[in-house]
């Protein structure tokens, strides 16, 4: 057992650390170090960057067109970007619905959609949440009806994030309405562009648009687009999720979280208090470690993955308290235009003052998306603990 | 970057489970504990019969050239079972000070017959009005011919009674408080003018006030440098910290298992109440709490072998916070998960509790600890 990185490992964070320099925008990486707002070409730029260099599908394994790295080459090469100030890879098509396509889909399906995955050059977006199905995510209604070869879908999916930059969008559908609420769903893409699809923003409370109610009316879908078998969309749903939880954890970005703090803080009274989130990461990343360790001898993430997920959320939402706290009074003004990077508006207070509060109260979602704290904690107490 | 355990290790780990299973059943550490020593002297020939004593040694030392993963390894199973002989003081804290501070004279006076589990030892840091100030030490040694002349009171030194040798931090220069002017001292247990006041403590260890009055000891009794000792102890307690945090990780798995099988059976307005989701996700959090503990423990047995002197101390610090933290969570929720049962001395979940809570006071709690990394954090 040991924590030091092989020269091999180290010539590899080096060669990250480069390209990130040479490719990443400098007005991206001022937007994330600053907290301001991404448009929709700072991520596809720096996405087909990466996808060129074949690294956007860093989890993938070979066979699929991914680099298959190791537990220590993902881990740096999460963390040297994080450290660059590159925005997050969107999970949507690299993380979720990727690995759903190549271990549940058809020959022609992985021909179709995963080399648009790996270069970026199409976007996805996820439809799972209705507005009836939230954390009863099986209780969800959208219903895909088979006429000859196609479905025809109609229903309603909801916090559906950048569906407005979206070229596609993976859904969960009901197929069979007799059967148990899980054994009657099925796992189905949809091209937006078909026509029935409409896509209403939904303004969060720090001013941001993020998320959206995405309307199905009518809408025509090839059979050819369902992945794996009708009714049996619950196992890839599963599987999807237990991947989410694993990246929402966002160890990389919490550690420059840290920085942040002891940078923009020069109170005695704050330094414990981020010495102690500092110490909550460190607990997270390390099992994070041990979790994928485990799963590099074999096997998919565990229901135990979910505590990652919980902690995870829980420093980012702190992180972000305490950047407000730190800001103090200065947290007040408000000054939406400043969180864009175009703005020819001055900070009222410090320049790191006016993302401060928005920040804060968007950060709130981490504990309700991808499954709330509450059902992370449903799922362990039933999956891990037998209760 | 590996975190797999060894063929080795994974032995050893089976080794220390499986002792822990035949020879620390509840009832029988009960016995163990009513002993006039309060440990096994079987016990701890069977340790040394298994390697125990010497695995974290270097082969040069007349070890077996293991380290703190070793160390933590098997005090991890030590916390399972509550495990009451003194390894701590002899091997990690005595026998480990020895093997980096000592002279050759010394270690080969004292480190073979350590192995070969022939001798023990304690660590006399502590004073009256320390609290966690390692150097808060007023017992004094002054120069007499060629040795020294120790006076002065030591406090809850643990496993004073049964060592053969007690290393003692005692004000060669400074003031109170200084950390300079500080030196270790190898003494006799059975010194002339050493005398104990012998106890229990809460968690069923021995302890004891100790009054050294003209205590002498010769030029040889020094460990490490005059005046320098401090570099040591602070290192040596921040090892002993990091297994410390080992035993921790053990006795939370052990309380947590033993709630959840009481959760699961024990039933109340006609169900386990295990049902109860207030219940279930104060159980996930005591699973959480425990994981995290296992991840900082690991961490800091990863790096305490570091060069840097203050990348070990972080590690030490820090795992220590996360013990204190879930150490405190998973004791308290349990006994409130156990109710009434909880509260006796009946169950096992109370002596768990106790030893949790015990841990977490050892060498500086989770607020100093919190503190001290704070201001190693600033300092870098």
């Amino acid at each position: 057992m040991d924590l030091a990185l092989k020269p091999e490992h180290k010539a590899f964070a080096d060669e990250i650390r480069a390209f990130a320099r040479a490719n990443l925008s400098p007005a991206t990486r001022e937007k994330t170090l600053s907290g301001k707002h991404y448009d929709r070409d700072d991520h596809m730029v720096w996405q087909q960057a990466l996808g060129k260099k074949g690294w956007l599908t860093y989890t993938w394994p070979k066979k699929f067109g991914g680099p298959g790295w190791d537990v220590t080459r993902r881990f740096l090469f999460e963390n040297v970007l994080a450290e660059e100030g590159a925005p997050r890879i969107l999970p949507f098509g690299p993380k979720m619905v990727g690995p759903v396509i190549y271990t549940f889909g058809n020959d022609e399906q992985k021909a179709r959609f995963l080399p648009g995955i790996r270069e970026s050059t199409v976007s996805w977006c996820q439809g799972y949440s209705e507005p009836g199905a939230g954390s009863d995510l099986a209780n969800l209604r959208t219903k895909a009806e088979r006429d000859g070869d196609h479905y025809v879908v109609n229903g309603q999916k909801t916090w559906t994030s950048y569906a407005h930059w979206g070229d596609w969008i993976f859904c969960l559908v009901r197929t069979n309405t007799e059967a148990k609420p899980q054994e009657g769903i099925s796992f189905l893409l949809i091209d937006m562009k078909t026509p029935g699809v409409t896509v209403r923003p939904i303004i969060m409370l720090d001013g941001a648009h993020a998320v959206n109610d995405v309307f199905l009316d009518n809408v025509k879908v090839p059979v050819a687009n369902l992945v794996g078998k009708e009714n049996d969309g619950w196992t890839c749903a599963k599987f999807l999720l237990a991947n989410e939880r694993l990246g929402i954890a966002e160890v990389p970005s919490s550690k420059r979280g840290v920085s942040m703090l002891r940078s923009i803080s020069d109170d005695p009274s704050m330094a414990e208090k981020i010495a102690d989130v500092d110490l909550q990461v460190q607990a997270l990343e390390m099992s994070e470690l041990r979790a994928l360790s485990a799963m590099a001898l074999g096997g998919a993430p565990g229901p135990e993955v979910s505590t990652l997920k919980v902690r995870g959320s829980e420093i980012q939402q702190r992180i972000a308290e305490l950047a407000m706290e730190a800001v103090g009074e200065y947290a007040a003004p408000y000054q939406p235009g400043m969180l864009f990077h175009d703005s020819n508006e001055t900070p009222v207070g410090p320049d790191h003052a006016p993302p401060a509060a928005p920040r804060y109260f968007n950060m709130r979602k981490t504990s309700i998306y991808g499954g709330s704290t509450e059902i992370q904690k449903n799922i362990v107490s039933k999956m891990v603990l037998g209760l | 970057m590996d975190l797999s355990l060894s063929d080795e290790q994974k032995q050893l780990q089976e080794q220390a489970e499986r002792f822990v299973r035949d020879k620390y059943a509840f009832d029988a550490r009960r016995k163990i504990a009513a002993t006039d020593r309060g440990w096994l002297p079987e016990n701890w020939a069977q340790f040394a019969e298994l390697g125990w004593l010497g695995m974290s040694l270097s082969e040069e030392d007349g070890g077996y050239g293991g380290g703190p993963i070793e160390t933590m390894i098997v005090m991890e199973q030590f916390g399972k079972g509550l495990v009451l002989e003194p390894f701590l003081p002899t091997v990690v804290l005595g026998g480990g000070m020895i093997a980096r501070a000592g002279t050759a004279a010394q270690k080969e006076a004292l480190l073979a017959p350590m192995i070969e589990g022939k001798k023990q030892f304690a660590l006399a840091w502590l004073e009256r009005q320390s609290r966690y100030n390692l150097a808060d030490v007023s017992l004094k040694a002054t120069k007499e011919g060629a040795g020294w002349s120790l006076s002065g009171q030591k406090g809850v030194v643990y496993n004073a009674a049964s060592a053969d040798q007690i290393i003692v931090l005692a004000r060669t220069a400074g003031s109170a408080r200084e950390s300079k002017g500080l030196t270790l001292f190898i003494v006799d247990g059975k010194a002339k003018g050493l005398s104990r006041r012998d106890y229990p403590t809460q968690d069923s260890l021995r302890a004891s006030e100790l009054t050294f009055d003209k205590v002498s000891v010769g030029a040889d009794a020094v460990l490490g440098k005059v005046d320098e000792g401090f570099g040591v102890v602070e290192d040596g307690v921040d090892r002993a910290i990091v297994a410390l945090c080992a035993e921790a990780t053990g006795c939370m798995d052990a309380i947590n298992a033993a709630t959840l099988e009481y959760i699961k059976t024990r039933k109340q307005f006609g169900v386990p109440i295990g049902k109860f989701q207030v219940l279930q996700h104060r159980m996930v959090d005591c699973f959480t709490n425990a994981q995290e503990a296992r991840s900082m423990t690991l961490m800091a047995s990863l790096k305490i072998d570091d060069k840097d002197p203050v990348v070990r101390a972080k590690a030490a610090s820090g795992a220590k916070v996360q013990i204190g933290k879930s150490g405190k969570f998973c004791g308290q929720s349990a006994v409130q998960m156990h109710g009434g049962m909880g509260v006796t001395d009946e169950l096992s979940v109370s002596h768990y509790f106790k030893r949790l809570t015990m841990i977490d006071l050892m060498f500086g709690n989770q607020q100093h600890h919190l503190t001290r990394y704070s201001n190693l954090a600033m300092a870098a």
